[in-house]
């Protein structure tokens, strides 16, 4: 028995508490990325590369908007417009003369925008981090750390907003429009429903979600030009852990990637531990190839 | 292909071949090593048409096999001494093949968008490993070494100049076309062809569609690695941002722009991205993908088929 008391000796418990917040934290900005992502693709069949180029440009709307104003909550509500339009905007120009065509083009097209987007963003705002000021320092303590309170607060925020665009699909009557798009393009044409316009606001409301959580996530890292990379592949891999178009599927799995590569990153570099969520996503698509949180795979 | 477009088409090789041979005695030093860089960059994405071309499926991942080619050349000129040529060859081409049966036995059970975000994810996994294993890789900074002289053990060794190298570039990047273009008419081409038109169909007719479609992948990385290793020898350098994922979404848009499934397409499709690059670095400085990203999207949109498709339905008008 000596071995095993010695183990659970030496697992950190308190480290493993603090990585446990820290996981749900990530994973619930994850989530209101990837749940825009995952929109995008359950409903127009489209793999939206320029994903993180969207959450960049919310994050640096942010800073313009916040400097201009000094309101953080204003910030928050102007950039997810802006990019919500913007985004609208790149659909109708970019991916609408795209429909019916091999959603690989749409790869392609994504890919090119977010090319286009990135290095737009180095040139108006240079290569030196911004920085967003949280909206309130309060703390409270956790074991050894003063954990910032502004960090609940992104989680709770983020979940709100799942939670509001979850019932607004339910409930509200263009949600309704949405799901019934998703589920039969054509007798949702022949119902008289817009099926294109569907597409395009479908599209800004997953780029103002990205936008929104690229606002709240400003505060805990510098907002530079290259930030959308990482939070894409991520979203990838969460979106197809979950389920590809699964809203449910997609919001547990941000959780349970980032709690996994919070806990490795305890014993190996926060750059290694994103292998952990890559070998996730390969086991995924070897053994459940339509995601771990479907109930029934087709 | 009948006798006269068979006639045709040698014609226009050996042409064109010509002119490659004599243009670094003609050009300017810059502009010999802009072609030689072209027909490299070529050789990476005439590697990747095999399978984005002929067997249909998007590799977004070529950049793993690129980079692994660079790393084994790396390895061979480094640790052996005299630095010998034909070892970096031989070293950067086990590399690719290694990653490459690694990435295509998991890989192809997949089929669309999900082989083009394993292939991603996979590469993006060695970019990782390449990137933090600092002992071994150099990390962030690379490896440097010397250039390899040219030679065959015994008989002769010079060298490289810029004209030799890229002569040397040539005939292999020459050598392979043909390889690749035999290849691809030959029975096993023809097969890896019918997965493209209708996997469902090629497997109900007996063909092992997984194993055709392992090897495709790795004799497309076979010849992704071989690229790397010349941009190896031709810079002197291997460095972790060519494994990122960047430089394989900028060889499928050299495979998007140049025309799929044609081999001499994605060659062209590199000349023109780079010669892009090179003007709008005149006026954009580093932010030419600007207008080259927007280029790119209107080329999607309006020109499926790349400039030699474009070129070809405009000759038949």
């Amino acid at each position: 028995m000596t071995p095993v008391l010695e183990f659970l000796q030496a697992i950190p418990y308190d480290q493993i508490l603090i990585q446990t917040v820290n996981g749900i934290v990530t994973g619930m900005i994850l989530a209101l990325i990837a749940s825009g992502l995952t929109l995008i693709f359950g409903i127009m069949d489209v793999v939206n590369f320029a994903h993180g180029e969207l959450f960049m440009f919310g994050a640096y709307m942010g800073v313009v908007v916040l400097a201009a104003t000094g309101s953080f909550w204003l910030a928050l509500l102007l950039a997810t417009l802006i990019v919500a339009l913007i985004g609208a905007a790149l659909q109708i120009t970019t991916l609408r003369p795209l429909i019916g065509r091999d959603p690989l083009t749409t790869i392609l097209a994504t890919f090119g925008i977010s090319l286009v987007m990135q290095n737009y963003a180095l040139w108006q705002f240079g290569p030196v981090a911004r920085k967003i000021q949280e909206p309130f320092t309060g703390q409270f303590t956790l074991f050894y750390l003063e954990y910032p309170w502004y960090r609940v607060l992104i989680a709770g925020l983020s979940a709100a907003i799942i939670g509001a665009f979850w019932l607004f699909l339910k409930y509200g009557t263009y949600g309704i429009w949405i799901r019934a798009t998703t589920q039969d393009r054509v007798m949702a044409e022949a119902m008289g429903i817009p099926v294109s316009w569907v597409y395009t606001t479908v599209f800004a409301i997953g780029a103002g979600m990205a936008a929104a959580s690229g606002v709240l996530f400003g505060p805990l890292v510098g907002v530079n030009h290259a930030m959308g990379l990482d939070w894409v592949l991520k979203a990838f891999i969460v979106v197809v852990v979950g389920g590809m178009g699964n809203l449910g599927g997609s919001i547990a799995a941000s959780i349970f990637i980032s709690l996994l590569e919070a806990y490795a990153s305890i014993w190996v570099s926060p750059a290694q531990a994103v292998i952990v969520s890559f070998v996730v996503l390969i086991l995924t698509l070897l053994f459940r190839p339509t995601g771990l949180f479907v109930p029934t795979p087709k | 292909m009948n006798k006269r477009s068979t006639t045709i088409y040698w014609t226009g090789f050996s042409v064109i071949l010509a002119l490659l041979i004599v243009a670094p005695l003609v050009l300017s030093e810059f502009w010999s090593r802009f072609l030689t860089e072209i027909l490299i960059w070529g050789l990476l994405a005439m590697s990747s048409d095999i399978l984005i071309g002929y067997t249909g499926m998007v590799s977004f991942g070529h950049s793993a096999f690129f980079g692994l080619g660079m790393y084994g050349a790396a390895a061979a000129l480094l640790m052996v001494r005299p630095p010998n040529l034909w070892l970096a060859i031989v070293y950067g081409l086990i590399g690719s093949a290694g990653i490459a049966l690694f990435v295509a036995y998991f890989s192809t059970r997949l089929r669309d968008i999900y082989f083009a975000i394993t292939t991603l994810i996979f590469s993006q996994i060695f970019y990782v490993i390449i990137f933090t294993w600092t002992d071994l890789t150099g990390g962030e900074n690379g490896l440097t070494f010397s250039r390899p002289a040219l030679g065959i053990p015994g008989l002769f060794s010079v060298p490289f100049s810029s004209e030799t190298l890229h002569w040397f570039v040539l005939a292999v990047v020459t050598a392979s076309y043909l390889i690749l273009r035999r290849i691809t008419q030959s029975p096993f081409g023809m097969v890896l062809q019918s997965i493209r038109e209708n996997e469902g169909r090629t497997r109900a007719i007996g063909y092992a569609v997984e194993r055709y479609k392992i090897v495709a992948v790795m004799l497309s990385g076979l010849f992704a690695g071989l690229a790397g290793v010349l941009y190896a020898i031709q810079n002197r350098f291997a460095a972790p941002d060519f494994v990122y994922f960047l430089v394989s979404g900028e060889t499928v848009i050299f495979n998007v722009m140049g025309g799929i499934g044609t081999l001499v397409g994605p060659i062209v499709g590199a000349a023109f991205f780079l010669l892009l690059r090179e003007t709008f670095s005149r006026f954009f400085t580093e932010f030419y993908l600007i207008p080259v990203g927007a280029i790119f999207i209107a080329m999607v949109i309006f020109m499926p088929q790349g400039l030699l498709g474009f070129m070809r339905r405009w000759l038949n008008q």
